[in-house]
């Protein structure tokens, strides 16, 4: 600091801290807009949130001001209606569970059309790349809602699968596959598929052949090379893929409102229904929050393994 | 063969793994059935959305003659504008001042806010804006589509930010520095140089911040007020009617404008490299 000074003097030194303060002035006053916009319309109203948590539900919905906690113990139990006990809230759990364990079928059914599908794009002859890559892109820009709405129209009781299989008298009565987990499943699968591939692609188009050609000069079967050559060098991209479907179908809303209905809820339908019906807002509030936190929980855990695989790299 | 080959041997590759080939078509087809026989059924004479009756155009003029329909596309339409352009606004600023720099104190959190919304569950945001502009509501009498478009233009922000930052990244940097050498002034430098060269950048973030505006329904269901259905809300709506091919029809035109955004916007962005 001192030695800096004596060189170039003080009055440079001091014109250059000048202008790197002015630059980083000028810099924040052009990032203010979108700043104050996201504090406004997202950020901030997050912050209210959790504010919200901690107040007592009103009669008709909203709040009253009147600090409790009871909206964050409501999350996991209740009150006995009799005996005023406190016990597992159930339904609650059984909701979780089925958001939990929903995504984790998703990830693994995009995973397995996935995989093959970002294979057979990354070896196509790079004429042909972009096509195909474009092809998988279109589903995925297109409205989420319209797509949701393509599943239903097809699983319907009248729908297309149903009046097929009965035309070729397969079935007598039509297979209820709306309103189920299944239905759910099948949806999110349908929808979140491109977010897999895209990801697989990336990995597998920078795939390093010739170690593939190694494993088989030197006798590897096909399996073993999959399994112990290929598989290995697409994880990066595998877990890319898998936190991109995983993140939205755990906080999935128009999916199961659409093909889920009013008995198979997930996360998102059940904080909607405290808003709604519920009239619990400071229950709502928490359990939002408690899905944020769980979002966070797998982009943290995200972040951790990709930095230790390239720290093995 | 000693040298690695280039070209893999003709009949056995390496690079094709059994059944992959068929998963991947029947991935392809699977992807886009049920919006082909969306669209299919879209066209057809009867109401039914599975037995087809013939080609017929009604389900298009019934929605075009709905009330329903016209208010709620205008309103889509009118929304989408103003947070586009707001939206591209302020991240082309943003972008401006976030890339091509070194660290500067706060860079990251600039980032990270910016981001924000792409980290967060929609549900989440929609809820937490739902309090707030209750609260809003409540304490100033005021519901006019403000809250919507404030929203909306809150979420385009990082889909508008994303492209044009990409642009600015891979821009030339030494076209600025010789406008200046030439005693271009700062104004100058920036309508006359910069401005052109990240173009392509800002309309590819306009037309995503649009599509992202136009198809968003969870955080709008949330935060309009009575009466203020736009186009996606309008259809989860009436889902739990009977439904018609009629919804088919708005599906499809809905398909169609995405669509075309999209492929413009690809067009654009590619000319990045």
């Amino acid at each position: 600091m001192t030695d800096a000074s004596l060189h170039t003097g003080p009055a440079a030194g001091e014109l250059e801290r000048e202008a790197e303060q002015a630059d980083n002035r000028s810099r924040w006053m052009l990032s203010t807009p979108a700043i104050v916009i996201i504090c406004l319309a997202a950020a901030g109203p997050l912050m209210v949130m959790v504010l919200y948590s901690f107040l007592t539900p009103g009669d008709y919905g909203n709040v009253k001001w009147e600090f409790s906690t009871q909206a964050w113990v409501n999350t996991i139990l209740q009150r006995d209606i009799f005996d005023d006990t406190l016990m597992w809230a159930d339904a609650h759990l059984s909701i979780f569970w089925r958001s939990l364990s929903l995504s984790l079928i998703t990830t693994v059914l995009t995973f397995v059309f996935g995989l093959p599908t970002a294979w057979f794009i990354a070896t196509q002859p790079p004429g042909k790349k972009e096509f195909w890559l474009f092809l998988v892109t279109v589903p995925f820009w297109s409205n989420l809602l319209v797509r949701t709405i393509a599943i239903q129209e097809l699983i319907r009781a009248e729908g297309v699968i149903n009046n097929t299989l009965k035309f070729l008298r397969i079935i007598d009565e039509p297979i209820q596959m709306m309103f189920t987990d299944f239905a759910i499943a099948f949806g999110m699968t349908y929808v979140y598929l491109p977010l897999m591939v895209l990801p697989i692609y990336a990995a597998v188009d920078k795939l390093d052949f010739r170690l593939v050609e190694a494993a088989h000069d030197l006798y590897a079967t096909r399996w073993r090379t999959f399994w112990r050559v290929i598989l290995p060098l697409v994880k990066p991209g595998i877990i890319a893929g898998s936190i991109l479907v995983f993140i939205p179908s755990l906080g999935a809303y128009v999916t199961p409102r659409v093909l889920g209905g009013g008995k198979n809820l997930m996360f998102g339908n059940l904080i909607e229904l405290q808003f709604g019906q519920g009239r619990n807002w400071p229950l709502g509030a928490a359990l939002s929050l408690m899905l944020m936190a769980a979002v966070m929980v797998a982009l943290i855990w995200y972040v951790r393994v990709t930095s230790r695989e390239r720290a093995d790299v | 063969m000693s040298e690695p080959a280039v070209q893999p041997r003709r009949g056995y590759s390496v690079r094709t793994l059994p059944g992959f080939a068929v998963m991947a078509v029947f991935c392809f087809i699977a992807l886009y059935a049920p919006i082909i026989i969306l669209v299919v059924f879209s066209f057809n004479a009867g109401t039914s959305l599975a037995i087809w009756e013939g080609f017929s155009l009604r389900w298009y003029a019934q929605a075009a003659a709905n009330e329903a329909v016209q208010e709620a596309a205008v309103r889509s339409l009118i929304l989408a504008s103003i947070a586009a352009t707001v939206a591209t606004v302020a991240a082309t600023m943003a972008a401006l001042a976030t890339t091509r720099t070194r660290r500067f104190p706060g860079r990251t959190m600039i980032y990270a806010l910016i981001n924000q919304p792409l980290m967060v569950p929609e549900i989440v945001t929609a809820v937490a804006l739902l309090i707030v502009f209750a609260w809003i509501k409540v304490a100033t009498g005021h519901t006019s589509l403000i809250y919507l478009i404030t929203a909306h233009t809150a979420f385009c922000i990082p889909f508008a930010y994303l492209p044009i930052r990409a642009r600015l990244e891979t821009m030339d940097y030494t076209l600025e520095t010789a406008a200046r050498d030439l005693y271009a002034s700062p104004w100058n430098v920036f309508s006359r140089v910069t401005l052109p060269l990240m173009w392509p950048g800002i309309i590819a973030g306009y037309m995503l911040a649009f599509v992202i505006s136009l198809d968003d329904v969870v955080i709008t269901e949330f935060v309009k007020s009575a009466g203020q259905e736009t186009l996606p809300t309008f259809m989860l709506g009436q889902l739990r009617r009977v439904v018609t091919p009629e919804i088919n029809a708005i599906s499809t035109v809905i398909l169609a404008a995405g669509a075309i955004l999209v492929s413009l916007f690809f067009w654009l962005s590619r000319g990045r490299k």
